[in-house]
């Protein structure tokens, strides 16, 4: 009775308090969403989506419980081979999947549809933590980066080919975990100069005022730099790689396909045709917009019950929160979930092996990246890429992979004295 | 625990998790625009229209109501059709015409009702009622058109319509939207505000298809509407029946009022129109012909044609004169035909002489008097002031201006001035043999058939008038009627002129229309002639009866009818029998007065 006692205790109650808390906010969302007054039923109504919902939420801690129980060394020994086997079922995918919406990313079983591209990113984070947990393991090392990258970079081939590109972005999370893990720091100013040039190549319209402020930076670090021959040619070959992207970016938007050159474009100004592909984002801003600062209360919203917002309660369900709990309601899920991260960023940190840290760090960057850019597409910051809201959003494949994803950590964590005996 | 690279990650996620929150503040609190296109999206406006009021008559009776008509609906979605022909032979419609009406529905929305019979009368839908159950997807939508159980006083009642622009941009209390109907003309024009109650708002929250999806607020905001008040007419319908009757195939006017109120008994323009041909999907086409029609039936003659008042205005001559202390009844002049034409009649004359057989030197000579009173040595300044004076007295007639009547585009007709003159002569430059037509209501003076009714009160009363109006009690209430109706106008002559004036009026019957002359109801009237110079002069007569205690005044214009009474005397004196004994003692009059027909 002892041991089971420690055992109890090793667990860390606050991410499984934080987890059920957002589970049960999501679900009572779902409810709303659907939620019909001519026509209302139970919450637990199976014939609704809440209903169905909450079969899922059942089985997700069926699922929970044979985590918890099983052998925590099981997912060290078994990540590779569930990466491998991952790997061939999303080679499959497109050839057996069920196509929906113009993606062959669904499996069928029974009246179940799930999505192998959900479950791959936990046997993927499995795989990341696997290879790299050796010390020897260096991200210095090009070699090694390569390896990493590799690793990463197979699924999101193969789930390009669905094509899910929402899914396949998901994997760039992982980069989170790689800076933890040493990534040299200059990669990630390099890609944030880079996004933050292509926002401003596509922000502002007339190029002159882009190819000025490019001189205008140039000048700065010439007159900020040491002033040798060998710098000031460094950085005016700097300056003509900056022009040159700008110049290729307005290039490559305007030869993209007009349906996505509208959804990079609607982000800039919502009126690009409002009920086309701007429909999605206006509603969702409408929606969410009208909640104001307290809400119109539960159950008495009328943008999300009455099908303005389409995906109202898989991607969108966030709107369904910010119309009928307002700022408000926004403000307290919104601290839940970075108290909810901050929490296991503090648990990865405690982690006495790389392997339980690495794979931390990997469901943190998932989680992360799921919550920031879904919320930022419905309020217009992003395009709209099909990725749910983590332990919100409806749906049995998502709601289970992020409970895999999250308990395999949580049951890492609770072990992480014991794992601390095996050594390398 | 929070280092190096975790703490850039934990403050990543914070300043992330920043960002969100005021891009959201910045959507859901300080932006109120989205809360606005939220209710546009799911808040729909549906106007309940208000029930318009009733219009009944002097004695209750039903002048116009409101007709349901049904618009058969259909909600393509719902709508199948095992057995179209069964379908059209029931409706009564072609194949091709529910073919194309479905696919119109269906091209509208799929899941939103739109007609696809419109207008299906009472007995029409009466028979198809019970089988509408038979077919998925259809419903009924009531709608009502003004309607009229006696097809009679269309120029007094008047119409309605659509609203138009401009009526529409001069609504300032914003009440009205395109597509309201509004009343267009007559007592439905003027008693708009009382007549069309005042529209409900109902707020239903709609889905993104405009489906209805229940009450906004649990209706918390909605009201209802609130049906029109009914108005009780001063107009005496049966009386209307029987002078349009006897109106058919002439044109002209009769207009009849009680003197004692200014009530208007009748009210008639001819050429007559059915009213019921002015409702529903037949207005457009109607109002059309109508407008088209060089009989000019919209043309409401009673309150909008302009006569010379002829030989009638010498009563207002007499009635002048003998207050300005210049006729008396001893007054003699004689019939001086070097002056002015006249018929055979003994000479010289008196006043009552002269009223009684219209004597035109008579008023020639007095008429100089009033004008001329020497008040200045000069002749032109001289009857200059005289005119002036003398039109002052007129206009108290309720001539040479509009009465006031509740009905819009009343004319005024129009007495002359010294200003009239000056324009068309120059000033001093005319004298009294200039106007001298004025003397036997000729010349530069013209009234409109009303004015002329009016006159006939004036003459019963002994001196005032009530405002002539077609309503005398607002949702049963006779005190709501506007003030203006409640004031006595006096016409500053002292009333012992009176009796002469009523006597001579009786005792003129004799000679110029003896036809109007009745057994039992002593009439008193005079004859006129509106001169035409387009054609054959206009009859003219007005009337009150009984003499000893006048009910009814009454003016009747038959245009193109000729001299003097012929027509309209004969056809005065009927309305009268009929409106103070209800029935009709001489066929062979009314035979006389329909045969006559002078539309050429």
């Amino acid at each position: 009775m002892r041991q089971k006692d420690t055992y109890f205790h090793k667990i860390d109650w606050v991410a499984i308090g934080l987890y059920f808390a957002l589970v049960f906010v999501g679900w009572i969302n779902i409810y709303a969403a659907v939620y019909d007054e001519q026509n209302a039923t139970s919450i637990f109504d199976f014939s609704i989506n809440s209903g169905k919902q909450l079969i899922w939420i059942g089985t997700a801690i069926l699922l929970i419980t044979l985590i918890m129980v099983a052998d925590y060394r099981l997912f060290q020994n078994l990540s590779m081979i569930l990466y491998i086997l991952f790997v061939i079922i999303l080679f499959l995918t497109p050839f057996i999947g069920k196509e929906i919406n113009g993606q062959r990313a669904w499996f069928e079983l029974g009246i179940f549809r799930l999505q192998p591209a959900e479950f791959a990113k936990f046997a993927t984070a499995l795989a990341l933590a696997k290879l790299m947990e050796n010390p020897t393991f260096d991200l210095e090392k090009f070699s090694h980066q390569l390896k990493a990258l590799g690793l990463i970079g197979l699924p999101v081939a193969l789930i390009m080919l669905q094509p899910d590109t929402g899914t396949a972005m998901v994997y760039s999370s992982f980069f989170i975990m790689l800076y933890r893990e040493g990534m040299p720091q200059k990669y990630y100013i390099f890609a944030l100069s880079l996004i933050a040039l292509s926002i401003f190549t596509l922000l502002i319209n007339n190029n002159w005022y882009l190819y000025g402020g490019i001189g205008a930076i140039i000048l700065l670090l010439v007159l900020a730099s040491k002033k040798t021959w060998k710098n000031i040619a460094g950085i005016f070959f700097l300056g003509i790689l900056m022009l040159g992207y700008a110049y290729s970016l307005d290039y490559v938007v305007e030869k993209l396909p007009p349906h996505q050159q509208n959804r990079i474009m609607v982000l800039f100004d919502p009126d690009v045709d409002p009920l086309g592909v701007g429909w999605n984002v206006t509603q969702s801003k409408i929606a969410i917009g009208s909640g104001g600062l307290f809400g119109k209360g539960y159950l008495e919203g009328t943008q999300t019950k009455f099908d303005f917002v389409p995906e109202q309660h898989t991607d969108f369900i966030f709107c369904t929160l910010g119309e009928e709990f307002g700022w408000t309601g926004s403000l307290i899920m919104i601290s839940l979930f970075v108290i909810f991260l901050l929490r296991l960023v503090f648990l990865a940190e405690r982690q006495k092996t790389r392997f339980s840290r690495i794979y931390g760090y990997c469901v943190i960057g998932l989680l992360f990246f799921h919550f920031s850019i879904n919320i930022a597409m419905t309020v217009g910051l992003f395009p709209v890429v099909g990725i749910p809201l983590p332990f919100f959003s409806y749906g049995g494949s998502s709601l289970w992979s992020f409970t895999i994803l999250l308990f395999i950590f949580i049951k890492l964590d609770s072990h992480r004295i014991q794992i601390l005996g095996r050594s390398y | 625990m929070y280092t190096g690279r975790s703490l850039v990650v934990a403050v990543s996620i914070a300043l992330i998790a920043f960002v969100l929150l005021g891009k959201l503040f910045l959507i859901q609190v300080t932006d109120d625009s989205y809360l606005r296109k939220a209710e546009r999206n799911a808040i729909q406006r549906v106007i309940d229209h208000p029930y318009r009021g009733l219009v009944y008559d002097r004695n209750n009776s039903l002048m116009v109501f409101n007709d349901p008509v049904f618009d058969l609906m259909v909600i393509p979605k719902e709508f199948t059709l095992a057995d179209t022909s069964r379908f059209c032979d029931l409706f009564g419609i072609e194949k091709e015409m529910l073919i194309e009406s479905f696919n119109a529905a269906k091209n509208y929305s799929w899941v939103k009702p739109s007609p696809l019979i419109k207008q299906i009368s009472k007995e029409e839908f009466g028979r198809v009622q019970d089988f509408l159950i038979d077919y998925r997807g259809l419903f009924v939508m009531t709608r009502s058109v003004r309607a009229y159980p006696k097809s009679a006083a269309s120029n007094a009642l008047g119409y309605i319509g659509e609203i138009n622009s401009s009526q529409l941009s001069r609504d300032s209390t914003r009440y009205y939207v395109q597509g309201d109907y509004v009343g267009l003309s007559g007592i439905e024009a003027y008693y708009e505000p009382e007549l069309r109650g005042r529209k409900g708002v109902k707020y239903n929250l709609v889905n993104v298809r405009g489906i209805e999806k229940g009450a906004f607020k649990n209706g918390d905001l909605d009201t209802l509407s609130i049906p029109g008040e009914n108005l009780q007419s001063t107009i005496d319908l049966d009386l209307q029946v029987y002078g349009e009757k006897l109106m058919q195939g002439k044109r002209g006017s009769i207009v009849a009022i009680e003197p004692k109120t200014g009530e208007i008994l009748t009210m008639i323009s001819a050429p007559i129109y059915d009213p019921n041909i002015l409702t529903g999907a037949k207005f457009g086409e109607n109002y059309q012909s109508l407008n088209l029609d060089p009989e000019k039936p919209l043309f409401n003659r009673p309150i909008m044609a302009m006569y010379p008042p002829g030989s009638i205005f010498k009563i207002v001559q007499s009635l002048i004169g003998m207050q300005e202390g210049i006729l008396t009844p001893n007054t003699t002049y004689p019939c001086n035909r070097a002056l002015v034409n006249c018929h055979n009649h003994p000479s010289p004359v008196n006043l009552f002489g002269a009223i009684r057989n219209s004597c035109n030197p008579y008023y020639h000579q007095a008429f100089r008097q009033v004008i001329n009173r020497e008040v200045s040595s000069n002749t032109y300044e001289d009857t200059q002031i005289g005119l002036d004076n003398w039109r002052e007295s007129v206009l108290k007639f309720g001539l040479g201006g509009r009465l006031g009547i509740d009905m819009h585009g009343e004319k005024g007709g129009s007495i002359p001035s010294s200003e009239l003159y000056d324009r068309i002569y120059g000033k001093g430059r005319w004298k009294y043999s200039t106007i001298y037509s004025l003397s036997i209501g000729q010349g530069e003076m013209l009234v409109t058939p009303l004015q002329m009714a009016n006159l006939a009160a004036i003459f019963a009363n002994k001196g005032f008038y009530y405002t002539p109006h077609l309503v005398r009690a607002i949702g049963g209430d006779t005190s709501r009627i506007p003030e203006k109706f409640k004031t006595k106008r006096q016409t500053g002559i002292d009333s012992e002129h009176f009796d002469l004036i009523q006597d001579a009026m009786a005792a003129a019957l004799s000679g110029t229309a003896a036809r109007a002359i009745m057994k039992d109801i002593s009439i008193a009237g005079k004859t006129g002639t509106a001169q035409n110079p387009a054609g054959e002069d206009h009859s003219v007569f007005i009337a009150f009866a009984p003499k000893e205690d006048p009910k009814i005044a009454i003016a009747v214009y038959v245009e193109n009818a000729g001299w003097g009474g012929r027509a309209a005397a004969s056809t005065a004196s009927l309305l009268i029998e009929k409106y103070l004994t209800g029935e009709i003692s001489r066929p062979e009059l009314e035979e006389y007065v329909l045969q006559a027909e002078f539309i050429y």
